[in-house]
């Protein structure tokens, strides 16, 4: 009896249970080791769930928890860090990114300045997850309302901006200002995140308004224009007049020294003869005298020796045609 | 045939017992509240401890609902400010189901708790934005301005009334007024804020205009200006030429002269020692300079020169 109940129809030997109970233990262990081990990569931390209440975190590495649903785990990546965009969006990454700016995004960056003129703010942030307790279990959505918050600061801050400001000085400051608002209406609402930094992106006029902040740009260069062409031609011709003044300087000493030298000589020369003019009067002014004559009247053309006598010749020499040749 | 029958009882039983085990055993997560009913009659109060939880099996029912923060976002609204500014307003708010019985017995679930705070926060936003000029919704302090290179100073203070308000209080008044009515459903609202605000289209389109305006009566400004300083520096540079020009021929004149009384004086103190030999000497000069070829010349024979010539008669 026994014997028949081992071996089936085919006469084949029955599967000892040993080895079946053996297949399904280590099958079931195999499956309880799958299910409890876990690892955790280093820009993770993993949040341990046990009937859906937490009971711990993991650091990176090999853990154990307990099986079957009973834990569960839940990877948040601290490490990693997190980009918000605002106003447009990535469209491929890399070297030359590419974006794009569409009719909705465009809803996210059109702001009101403090003295009620319109921007084209875009703004990034950059963000890591510091509280993974709070990052899931405090506020649904966290993503969501963490862009609501962002548009909601920005736009406070902008508000409190003129256009100015926001277009030019005020970049830094909005931006600074805005992620240390935000950093503390994300504590308030217990997101568990932590900001690492506000961006300005682009920071424009509205389209209709561009082309009259253009004018603006060229009117400044203008006028910078201007200012730098006279100066260049105060530069050009001060010098040259100071140098000009300079040469008239020059001259008028030059023409001192030669006239005083001039006297000098003029002086020596009167002073020399003189010396010997001294000695015998008489002789000397007889002799200078003598001597210019035979020196000029060679010279002369006609000479006209006319007697005391006779009166009113002039008449008779014909001067006109003189004149006339 | 009776040791099958126990076994089938055996099984049967353990079957019963763990289908009722399974039904009175719940689990509340982290994220989770819950309230238990008995044929639609709240039980106790609600459950918001995580873990495993036990219940009556079959009888009582488990109701979760969320115990996180919840986001609510509005629609944009188009509301006149006081000032008669037609604007997009939108708001969102934070809030979060503080008394899940209450809540389950006014609004059933989150839909109708959504539906419930639109009509509320959008109505307290009309009313507050409605009694606050733009202004006020727009800015939160009375902070002053930087002066850029552009701004025309008279412009900005012209027309900017100081705010008494601001943007963050009206949020607040949006809050205060909202949260008095949210726990009648069983909902804390935590937090109200103006997401957007916009012109309407026809407005924007002024406001364009308007900025248009400004920009070119910058512009015109620069140039204004640029005109104006360059007119100055040329100015200037005439100035310095005429000082540059004239000091030159002052200094000249003031070493001519110097040197013209100079040579006087030196003349003046050779001639001296005998004027009427200079005179010779320089009137003898002047004859050989003026009498050139073309000069004639009458003497009388009474000339001095000439004495000899007569000598004969006047001897």
């Amino acid at each position: 009896m026994n014997r028949t109940f081992g071996r089936n129809f085919f006469g084949l030997p029955a599967i000892r249970p040993r080895l079946i109970r053996t297949v399904i233990v280590t099958i079931v262990i195999l499956i309880l080791l799958i299910t409890s081990a876990y690892q955790i990569s280093p820009e993770e931390i993993g949040v341990i769930l046990r009937f859906g209440k937490f009971v711990r975190t993991a650091e990176p590495g090999l853990h154990l928890k307990f099986p079957l649903g009973i834990e569960k785990l839940i990877r948040v990546p601290v490490q990693r860090q997190l980009k918000l965009e605002f106003g447009f969006r990535t469209v491929k990454p890399g070297i030359r990114s590419e974006y794009r700016v569409t009719p909705e995004t465009m809803k996210e960056s059109i702001m009101l300045t403090g003295d009620l003129n319109v921007v084209v703010v875009e703004w990034i942030v950059q963000y890591k997850i510091k509280d993974p307790y709070q990052y899931l279990f405090k506020v649904r959505n966290v993503i969501d309302t963490f862009r609501y918050l962002n548009e909601a600061v920005i736009r406070r801050v902008v508000g409190d901006s003129s256009v100015d400001e926001v277009l030019t000085i005020g970049r830094t400051r909005i931006a600074a200002e805005a992620k240390e608002e935000l950093q503390k209406l994300c504590d308030l609402y217990e997101m568990g995140l932590d900001i690492n930094q506000l961006i300005l992106q682009d920071v424009n006029p509205p389209d209709p308004v561009k082309p009259s902040f253009n004018e603006v740009n060229e009117a400044l260069q203008e006028k910078e224009r201007k200012i730098n062409e006279a100066w260049a031609e105060y530069n050009q011709e001060i010098p040259r007049a100071m140098g000009e003044a300079e040469q008239i300087i020059r001259e008028a000493e030059g023409y001192a020294t030669q006239r005083l030298n001039q006297a000098l000589g003029d002086a020596a020369l009167f002073t020399s003869l003189y010396k010997e003019y001294a000695r015998s009067p008489l002789v000397t002014r007889q002799r200078l005298y003598l001597e210019t004559l035979n020196e000029i009247l060679p010279k002369l053309k006609k000479k006209v020796i006319v007697d005391e006598k006779v009166k009113n010749i002039l008449p008779l020499l014909n001067l006109g045609e003189e004149v006339k040749k | 045939m009776s040791k099958l029958a126990l076994r089938l009882i055996i099984l049967t039983v353990t079957v019963i017992v763990l289908l009722v085990l399974i039904d009175a055993i719940f689990i509340v997560s982290e994220t989770n509240q819950v309230i238990i009913t008995q044929f639609g009659q709240p039980i106790g109060g609600p459950i918001t401890s995580p873990g495993l939880h036990l219940k009556v099996p079959f009888i009582q029912k488990v109701h979760y609902f969320e115990k996180r923060w919840l986001e609510w976002d509005g629609d944009p609204n188009q509301i006149p400010t006081r000032d008669k500014k037609y604007i997009w307003v939108d708001t969102y708010a934070r809030w979060r189901i503080a008394d899940p019985l209450i809540f389950f017995q006014r609004v059933r679930d989150e839909r109708g708790a959504q539906s419930r705070l639109d009509d509320i926060i959008d109505g307290e936003t009309r009313n507050t934005i409605a009694k606050f000029d733009l202004i006020e919704v727009v800015r939160s302090s009375n902070r002053e301005f930087e002066i850029t290179e552009e701004t025309l100073k008279s412009e900005v203070t012209e027309g900017m009334s100081e705010i008494k308000v601001g943007r963050n209080r009206i949020a607040e008044i949006i809050l205060e007024s909202a949260s008095k009515i949210t726990p009648q459903f069983g909902v804390e609202l935590k937090d109200v804020r103006i997401k957007r605000i916009n012109y309407v289209d026809e407005v924007q389109r002024k406001v364009f205009d308007r900025m248009i305006a400004e920009r070119k009566r910058i512009a015109a400004k620069y140039r204004s200006e640029g005109e104006g300083r360059s007119a100055e520096i040329r100015g200037e540079k005439e100035k310095e030429l005429k000082r540059i020009k004239s000091e030159a021929y002052r200094r000249a004149q003031e070493i001519k002269g110097k040197a013209e009384a100079e040579a006087t004086r030196i003349y003046s103190q050779a001639y001296n020692l005998d004027p009427n030999f200079y005179q010779l000497l320089k009137t003898l000069e002047t004859y050989r300079a003026s009498f050139d070829s073309e000069t004639w010349l009458i003497l009388s024979l009474d000339n001095e020169f000439l004495r000899f010539l007569r000598s004969f008669e006047k001897r």
